[in-house]
Order: C-alpha cells, then sequence, then structure tokens
C-alpha cells in the first residue's frame, strides 16, 4: 500500500513536470518570436493592424557619417555607374544650414512610408502601391516607366534606373526603364528584422535611427514618438509619413 | 442661289510623294532615336533622377495640348454655328487626331518600358489622372473620328452637331486633365496650381489654332487652290484674341506666385535669375512668341499679309514650346524645398538648382512626333475628301464683299 502510494506521488509529479516543461516547449517559441521580432508566417497577409515606421534622431547622426547609404547600397546591389545624376540613391545623407543662425545638422532621407503617398495617387498602373502595413512599394513588373511618381515625390525619394544592370540580388529586384525606392528593407521585415540602414547605425552605436511598429504602443518606436516630440517633413502636405525626424 | 463648298481629294503625283517622304525621314530618325534610347537606357540622354521628364515631353505635352485646341475651328462651326469656318471642320478634326497621335508617340517611345504598353492599356489606377488622361486621350480620337464621319457622310450629316458639341465637351474636360498632370503635383513649387487646368486650355487654343493656320496655308499653296483672305482674316484675328488671353493667364500665374512668400524663390529663378529659363521665358515666350505675333497679326500692313501672318503663327508655335520648356523642365530644375530657411546640400542634388542640357537623341525624338502629326494630316488629305477645292471669299461668305474683309472675326 505504501509502496503504491509512493509510486503515485512519484508518477503524479513525472507527468505534472512533463505536462509543464511540452507546454511551456511550445508556447515559448511563440511568445519570444512575438516580442523580439514580431515576425508574422510567410503565407499570412498583412494587415493594416501593423504601421512600420522610423524614428530618426539627427542630434544622434553624425555629420560625415554615411553607415546607413552604405549598408543601403550594400543590402540592395546598388552600385553605381560612376553617374551620381543617374545613379540610384535609396537613402542619403542631406546636410542642412540654417540661413539665419548658421545652426548645421545632417539627417539621412529617404522614402517617408506616406500614409497618403502622392507617388501612389499618380501611378497611372497602379504599380506603386502601399501595402497594409504601411510601407510604400513599386511592382517592377507593371511599372511602365513613366516616372509620373518621381514628379509627385515630394521628398526626391526615387530614383530611374538609366541603364541595364547585372546580377542583381534576388531580395531586391531591380530592372532598365523601371522606377525604384527604399522599401524599407521589406525582405528583412517580413523575417522579422530591421532595416540595414537602422542595423549598420546601430552597430556603429550612434542609434539615430528606431524602426518598428507604430501601431504597438509597447514598441521602443511608439514609446520614444509618445514621449518626445518628433517633425513630418513637410507636414503641411498632411501626408502622414511613415518616418519622423528628432531634432529639425 | 447658295454656292457648294466641293471637298476632294489632294493630287498625288512627285510633289505627294517627294513631301511624305521627306517628312517620313524624319519619323525615321525619331525612331531611331527611340530605338537608342531604349537600347542604351536613359542615361544616354540628359534626362536624370533629377530632371525626370525632358524634351521629349516638352513637345509631347505641346502637341497634346496643340491637338485639343486645333479642333476648335470645328466646334466654332459645329457648336457655335458660325458658318464660314464651316468648310475647315474636316480639316480641324483631322489635324486634331493627328496631332495627339504624333504627341502620344513621343510619350509612348520615351517610357521607361515601352514595350508595357498594353500594361498601360489594361491596368488602371483610377485615381491617377494620367491614367484618365490615356481614357481621354483614346475617347478623344474616337469622339472626333465620329465627329468628322458624320460631317463627311451625307446621310448622316443631321448628327453633325451633337457629335461636334460631344467633341467640344471632351476636348476641354481632355485639356483639363492634361493641366491638370501638373496642377494635381503638390510636391514641386511650380505646380500645385488649379490654374494650370484653364491655362492650358487657352494655351491650347492658341497653339492648336496657329497650326492650323500654317497647315492651311501650306496645304492650300501646295495643291495650288484658291484660298481667300476672308477665312485667313478671322483666323487671325481669333488667334491674336487667343494669344492676349494666354498672357493673361500666365499674368494671373505669376502674380499669384509673386504674392505667396513661400513662392518667391521659383519666381525669382523664372523671372529673374533662372538663366536659360529666365531668357526663354522674357525674350521667346513674351516677346518673341506673345508681344511680336500680336503686333504682326494686329498692324495694318502686316496683319493683311499672308507671309507675316504665316510668321506670326510659327512665332506662336515657338513660344508656345519654350512655354512647355519652363513649365515642364524649369519646374523640375528648381529644388523640392523640403527645409524652408535652410541651405540644403547631399550628394543627390538636393537643394541646388538640377542642371539640364537636351540630348540630341531627345530632339530627334520630339521631332518626329510634329512630323508623324505631319505625315498623318498629308496622308489624310491625300486618301479622303477634307480639304474643299477652294477656299475662296466668295464660297467662304455668299454674303462677302470687299468691305466685309476688314470685320471682326466672330
Amino acid at each position: 500500500m505504501t509502496d503504491n502510494a509512493n509510486i503515485d506521488t512519484y508518477r503524479r509529479r513525472f507527468l505534472g513536470n512533463t505536462a509543464t516543461a511540452i507546454a511551456g516547449l511550445s508556447v515559448a517559441p511563440g511568445v519570444f518570436l512575438h516580442e523580439v521580432a514580431q515576425a508574422r508566417p510567410a503565407d499570412e497577409a498583412v494587415t493594416s493592424d501593423v504601421r512600420w515606421g522610423m524614428l530618426i534622431d539627427t542630434n544622434k547622426c553624425a555629420n560625415g557619417c554615411t553607415d546607413c547609404v552604405t549598408s543601403c547600397n550594400d543590402e540592395h546591389g546598388l552600385t553605381g555607374h560612376g553617374r551620381p545624376e543617374t545613379d540610384a540613391q535609396w537613402i542619403r545623407k542631406v546636410d542642412l544650414r540654417d540661413k539665419q543662425t548658421g545652426h548645421t545638422q545632417s539627417l539621412p532621407l529617404l522614402c517617408q512610408h506616406c500614409e497618403h503617398p502622392p507617388c501612389v495617387d499618380v501611378c497611372p498602373t497602379g504599380a506603386s502601391f502601399k501595402r497594409a502595413d504601411g510601407i510604400v512599394l513599386v511592382d517592377k513588373h507593371i511599372c511602365i516607366g513613366c516616372r509620373y511618381c518621381m514628379m509627385a515625390c515630394p521628398y526626391k525619394a526615387r530614383s530611374f534606373i538609366h541603364e541595364a544592370l547585372q546580377d542583381q540580388l534576388p531580395h531586391a529586384p531591380r530592372g532598365k526603364g523601371t522606377v525604384e525606392s527604399c522599401t524599407f528593407c521589406v525582405h528583412r521585415v517580413d523575417e522579422g528584422r530591421t532595416p540595414a540602414c537602422v542595423e549598420a547605425c546601430t552597430a556603429e552605436n550612434h542609434n539615430a535611427m528606431v524602426f518598428g511598429d507604430i501601431n504597438d504602443p509597447d514598441s521602443k518606436i511608439a514609446m520614444q514618438l509618445k514621449q518626445h516630440s518628433s517633425r513630418q517633413i513637410r507636414a503641411d502636405l498632411n501626408l502622414n509619413t511613415g518616418v519622423r525626424y528628432r531634432g529639425i | 442661289m447658295k454656292l457648294q463648298i466641293d471637298f476632294r481629294e489632294i493630287e498625288g503625283g512627285m510633289r505627294f510623294y517627294s513631301l511624305l517622304g521627306f517628312i517620313g525621314l524624319f519619323v525615321l530618325a525619331g525612331l531611331g532615336a527611340a530605338y537608342f534610347m531604349e537600347h542604351n537606357g536613359h542615361h544616354v540622354t540628359g534626362m536624370t533622377n533629377q530632371i525626370v521628364w525632358g524634351t521629349p515631353h516638352v513637345f509631347a505635352v505641346f502637341l497634346i495640348v496643340a491637338a485639343s485646341g486645333a479642333l476648335n475651328v470645328a466646334s466654332i462651326s459645329s457648336v457655335f454655328g458660325k458658318t464660314p469656318y464651316k468648310p475647315l471642320a474636316r480639316l480641324s478634326g483631322l489635324l486634331a487626331i493627328a496631332l495627339l497621335v504624333g504627341g502620344l508617340a513621343i510619350l509612348v517611345l520615351d517610357l521607361g518600358r515601352p514595350d508595357r504598353l498594353i500594361v498601360a492599356m489594361t491596368y488602371y489606377n483610377f485615381k491617377s489622372i494620367f491614367a484618365w488622361n490615356i481614357i481621354l486621350y483614346i475617347g478623344f480620337m474616337a469622339v472626333v473620328a465620329v465627329s468628322l464621319w458624320m460631317m463627311m457622310e451625307r446621310k448622316m450629316n443631321a448628327f453633325t452637331r451633337l457629335a461636334g458639341f460631344t467633341a467640344f465637351i471632351w476636348r476641354l474636360i481632355l485639356t483639363t486633365g492634361t493641366g491638370s498632370i501638373f496642377g494635381f503635383l503638390v510636391a514641386r513649387q511650380a505646380y500645385d496650381a488649379a490654374l494650370m487646368a484653364p491655362m492650358f486650355i487657352i494655351m491650347s487654343f492658341s497653339f492648336g489654332l496657329a497650326i492650323f493656320i500654317l497647315v492651311l496655308m501650306a496645304a492650300y499653296k501646295w495643291s495650288d487652290r484658291p484660298l481667300g483672305d476672308l477665312i485667313i482674316n478671322r483666323l487671325k484675328n481669333l488667334l491674336g484674341v487667343f494669344i492676349a488671353a494666354v498672357l493673361y493667364f500666365v499674368m494671373v500665374y505669376h502674380l499669384t506666385n509673386l504674392y505667396m512668400t513661400e513662392h518667391h524663390g521659383v519666381e525669382r529663378f523664372i523671372l529673374l535669375d533662372g538663366g536659360v529659363y529666365t531668357n526663354l521665358f522674357w525674350f521667346v515666350q513674351i516677346l518673341l512668341g506673345s508681344l511680336v505675333p500680336l503686333a504682326l497679326l494686329y498692324h495694318p500692313t502686316t496683319g493683311k499679309s499672308r507671309g507675316w501672318i504665316g510668321l506670326a503663327s510659327l512665332l506662336v508655335i515657338i513660344g508656345g514650346l519654350a512655354q512647355m520648356y519652363i513649365i515642364i523642365i524649369g519646374g523640375q530644375a528648381y529644388p523640392l524645398e523640403l527645409f524652408p530657411g535652410m541651405e540644403v546640400t547631399s550628394s543627390f542634388f538636393d537643394g541646388g538648382i538640377n542642371a539640364y542640357a537636351p540630348s540630341l537623341p531627345e530632339i530627334v525624338l520630339g521631332i518626329s512626333g510634329i512630323a508623324m502629326a505631319l505625315a498623318a494630316v498629308v496622308v489624310g488629305i491625300r486618301v479622303l475628301r477634307f480639304l474643299p477645292l477652294s477656299l475662296a471669299d466668295e464660297l467662304v461668305d455668299p454674303h462677302h464683299h470687299a468691305a466685309g474683309t476688314a470685320k471682326a472675326a466672330a
């Protein structure tokens, strides 16, 4: 009787611990992934529950540093042809000097991923489009190369491909005669990673760029946006840009 | 007794084929230029990521605007019932379609992916004024073609007025759409103005009529048909009114901008220190393209001479091309104002005046659009009955007498 009671106690404890462990093992990866990267299964459509955005702190952006630009070029295979007027630039460093006060600043400028993008409005074929999660992209298959989006973009964020390209990267399809711009590194974002420029800026410990889901109140970007004042470039156009700036 | 207007095809023969061959050379050169640009990519042109629309677009938009204006003569006849214009209505319709085809051909040949024309025809974003324009352009050709059929087929004559009215409304909407391509652009200082639409309409009146007068005079001279002063006088007086109206719109546009501090930069650029754009504005658009033709058309001596009226029309066309150059290229040369009050510099040419020099292929492609339009007209009047055998004064207006030539145009 005593032996049986001992065995029962042991068995119960064993079963209980095993169940907890199994439950933990099955739930943990989900919780872990959700917390760290908010990754979404590849076969699941993007939703407007998420709005990807970027906060750039110009006070932390080092003058003369172009790590964000270099990493973007490497990430997407943007090799120049030595013709700066026609070579593609998805992100660029812009230097500002206040005409009145002489105060100087430096900041990266890229596609602002507007909520109401003028490029999407004007595109005749619908090649320029905005994903539900706020990322503005060009469908290279139906872009006819009319460049009306480049006329319409208030941020000069887009580039036209002026020559034939070779060895494009699989995750960054590009082609002669079509228009392209910053994709917010959509291929990385869909894997739960951050854009290359943000990663490079953080790696250098400048930490001038924060990327995340503006709609998620617990995200770093949402908390910083709530805490500090920030600005949209050309806020007068009321485009509700996904990229915000501090310090300008 | 009412005199009958007799429409006849022009004669074939050496003169016809040499003219067609001469125009054909320009068309071929344009196709060659387009192939060169497409094969190498647009880096062989003067166009860049700063100046994304260049010389081809200047010619294309000019031709598209002029196309709807060329239809005016037909509209005056069918919609406003002015009989002296009736014999010219067919040529007016033909020229309108031809100019539109020429302009659209340039636009298509300049696309980054002209091979995807079918995509442009099958994928529509209905919020895009560009997409609407594709429909408006195709519709315009159809509406004008039907209108021509009503005019040329005796059994359908009863519907001429209805068809003409439809075409008139359509062309107003079409040019509103063309002007709005620029009017709807919020990004750039030189655009973003509702005035663009009506200004383009009045520009179309002027450019289209100038081309019409030249084509009419050339066609009658080369086909040895009589062309009376009565009709030319009416047309040239009308052209004068249109030139003045364009000047008025240009003035209102600049005055409005000059009043608003935020537009002072771009106004200073166009009107004062923009180099080539400032010169084009004052010397070509205003002086050579507007004031000189006005003087020529209304001067008691030159206003009676075919040669001077022809020159005035040519100057209006040159002035119109200059105006398009200033609007399209000048508007892009002036930088986007992203940071008001700041000096802006970057590796992407932010904050500076953007350089542009037209390349030979661009110019050749642009001129070939004009050549395509003219070729279509020459073939059109050869194969169908577009031109009256005579436009002598007594045929144009049976009640005409010598004193009547001086009366003002409708």
